[in-house]
């Protein structure tokens, strides 16, 4: 689960981390108050959007040189102006995709005297299987090209689990950031700070790019990106009060209701496997055989007959949807109760749109006894091959 | 011979007295009489857990318990995903030699803390997230479906359940079976890598050839490409096949397990297929034709 830059800041200021004074708006009424709420000299507008490039991104509706979607400002006129003409519009960044988000929410910010700007991140290094910092001096610009032009640039510190972030990891942190004097001291303690935030709220990402040292030798936090481990939500329940529906698709958002994994993609052909492997492999052969699919969709281990009633139906919502796979390797999941599950939402939906299914595994018979006694018109398929076969000649039959 | 797994395993069952634990639990017993000999329940000790075709299994109060009575080595988990990472504690703490997780959904940090724990114990892990494994005609743990299985020739390891289950079921259909499956399972911190497999498969004189399925994200299957390399060139190789899932998934997205996600342009399947040709592995296009491609290249 992602949330917004100013959740993010407001969780870390409460660790201890430096962080600017802000005001949060989400509404237009509310613009002139926050602005006014600050003393300036310098005011920073920021769209919040769950995603990345916000300063570079463009808006829709605004002509092509207007200014982006974090926009500096000198006086509170000219913050009041600039979020103005920021909120509500949708804004379009090398990561929002080319629909764009609409920014419903701003973030006004004073302005940092940034001396030099760095780069950290916190996540977990599946190769090592510990939580690790990522540094480098190269902050402010993208770390992907920074780690591809000048890998030597980029430093890793994995930290162990029982000692937690010690005295010498952050130490060695703040030589590989080239920290000294108060700037050292700051950075020491915030990178505690952080470890520690990092681990009690299970995070699975924490970057902050940039970290500035400013011109009088402080650390503070200009900008904070921070996702949560999903299977950990149920122990945070504070943490699931920031989730911001408005930033999900609607029909994702419908799945998760019922604990599917569910991902919206282009094309026509909608699948239903179980199990996330599988369900990659069943998109990957259908674009093999020349179609692209509708959607991600992993019913999961063991899903009810509810379960996979709703997932057929979040499948049949989507207009672009021209048939159905469904792909269904039974392992913890019954081939029994998938058919059922079938069965009655083919019925519930009045399903109007070729329907393939496979079955093999953990109760195939019962399973295919199901689908042979219901009078649904399905066409059924003996192996993976012949089932991505013929719904993709069933599609582009129609 | 067969690996991890064989007609001595002892195994208790952690989470037994659930539906989950239950059934599968009777699908292991049915299966060659893999010796499925306790379970454990905090507050049921003492009793017994009975199946719907009258086996009987007694419970106990703790794993070290129920390893003291029945001399038990492996343990399976059936708990769920909050009181998974304590039931591998307490497995590791009990010395069980193979401790094999089922379940889905154990948080990251959860397993970033077992994984400390088993680097200091000599307890090998399977999963969390994964199908288990099964030596066919021998021994069967966790919830793979045991009717596709065929006593024969070639190791399958696989970071998907599902997809764990096709590399069988095309193996059987192909007439080569298997000496043992792996699913080492989906999630980013896991117990047991690919290469521990590999090393495992490299090693048995039964099996003869290997099937790997991997999928996007992190970098496991490139750590095993190098694992094979290195190897080959103290000679020790197997005719290979390998599956990488993901092809056509868009970065950034997390695909169902944890782990399966293209971040910062790293994880690509691309990459990672380039990876396991350059070691000399067939990787085969289709998941659909993962047994036609080992038949290939066994005939040379």
């Amino acid at each position: 689960m992602n949330i917004h830059e100013y959740q993010a800041k407001a969780i870390l200021k409460s660790y201890g981390a430096a962080v600017a004074q802000g005001a949060v708006i989400t509404g237009a009424d509310q613009i002139d108050k926050a602005v006014d709420s600050m003393p300036g000299p310098v005011w920073v507008v920021k769209s919040q959007i769950h995603a990345g490039g916000r300063g570079k991104g463009t808006f829709k509706e605004l002509p092509p040189e207007a200014k982006g979607g974090v926009r500096v400002s000198f006086s509170s006129e000219e913050a009041k102006a600039n979020a103005k003409e920021m909120f509500g519009k949708t804004l379009v960044t090398a990561q929002t995709g080319a629909a764009g988000k609409t920014v419903n929410r701003l973030y006004i910010e004073a302005g940092a005297d940034i001396g030099r700007e760095l780069y950290l991140s916190i996540l977990v290094d599946r190769a090592v299987g510990k939580v690790a910092f990522v540094v480098s001096t190269e902050g402010g610009m993208d770390i992907e090209t920074v780690a591809h032009d000048t890998p030597e640039k980029i430093h890793s510190v994995a930290i162990n689990h029982s000692t937690g972030c010690t005295d010498a990891d952050a130490a060695t942190l703040a030589d590989a950031l080239a920290l000294d004097g108060t700037a050292r001291e700051e950075g020491i303690a915030l990178f505690k700070a952080l470890y520690q935030a990092f681990t009690e709220k299970d995070m699975s990402l924490l970057e902050i790019n940039p970290l500035v040292v400013t011109k009088d030798n402080h650390v503070q936090v200009l900008d904070a990106k921070v996702s949560f481990d999903n299977n950990a939500l149920f122990r945070h329940p504070d943490i699931m009060e920031l989730r911001d529906i408005t930033e999900e698709d609607p029909k994702e958002l419908e799945a998760s209701k019922y604990d599917l994994a569910y991902i919206a993609l282009d094309g026509d052909i909608g699948c239903m496997v179980n199990g996330a492997g599988l369900a990659m492999a069943t998109m990957d052969i259908i674009k093999l055989y020349g179609s692209e699919p509708a959607n991600f969709l992993d019913v999961g281990g063991g899903a009810s007959k509810e379960k996979v009633t709703a997932a057929f139906k979040i499948i049949t919502a989507d207009p672009n949807v021209k048939g159905i796979l469904v792909n269904i390797f039974g392992g913890i999941m019954r081939c029994d109760v998938i058919a059922e599950g079938v069965v009655q939402a083919a019925k519930d939906v009045k399903l109007s749109v070729p329907l393939v299914v496979r079955l093999e595994g953990t109760k195939v018979a019962e399973g295919k006894a199901i689908l042979e006694a219901s009078d649904l018109d399905l066409i059924a398929a003996d192996d993976l091959n012949d089932a991505a076969e013929k719904i993709v000649k069933a599609v582009k039959g129609n | 011979m067969a690996i991890l797994i064989n007609k001595e395993t002892k195994i208790i069952v952690q989470g037994l007295t659930g539906k989950t634990g239950t059934f599968h639990t009777e699908q292991a017993l049915a299966y060659h009489d893999t010796q499925m000999v306790a379970g454990t329940h905090p507050k049921k000790g003492g009793q017994e857990w009975t199946s719907d075709s009258g086996k009987s299994l007694p419970l106990y109060a703790s794993v070290a318990e129920a390893k003291e009575a029945t001399g038990a080595n492996a343990s399976v988990i059936y708990v769920p995903p909050a009181g998974a990472a304590d039931a591998i504690i307490e497995a590791i703490d009990a010395e069980i030699d193979l401790i094999t997780c089922i379940t889905e959904g154990v948080p990251v940090m959860d397993m970033v803390k077992v994984k400390e724990r088993l680097d200091a114990s000599s307890s090998r892990l399977i999963g969390p997230n994964c199908p288990g494994l099964l030596t066919p005609e021998e021994c069967k743990i966790g919830i793979m479906p045991s009717s596709i299985f065929r006593r024969g020739s070639v190791g399958v390891l696989s970071r998907s359940g599902t997809l764990t289950y096709e590399a069988v079921y095309q193996t059987s259909m192909a007439g080569l079976g298997q000496t043992t499956a792996v699913g080492i399972g989906g999630d980013p911190v896991k117990g047991t890598e690919f290469i521990d497999v590999l090393e495992m498969f490299l090693a048995d004189e039964e099996t003869t050839s290997i099937i790997m399925i991997g999928e996007i994200g992190g970098s496991a299957e490139e750590e095993a490409a190098q694992f094979i390399k290195d190897e080959a060139k103290k000679g020790r190789s197997k005719p290979m096949v390998g599956f990488i899932a993901g092809r056509t998934s868009p970065p950034g997205r997390t695909m169902g397990h944890a782990g399966a996600v293209i971040s910062g342009g790293k994880g690509g399947a691309e990459a990672k297929i380039e990876a396991l040709q350059s070691a000399g592995v067939t990787v085969s296009p289709s998941p659909a034709s993962l047994g036609d491609t080992l038949v290939s290249v066994l005939k040379g």
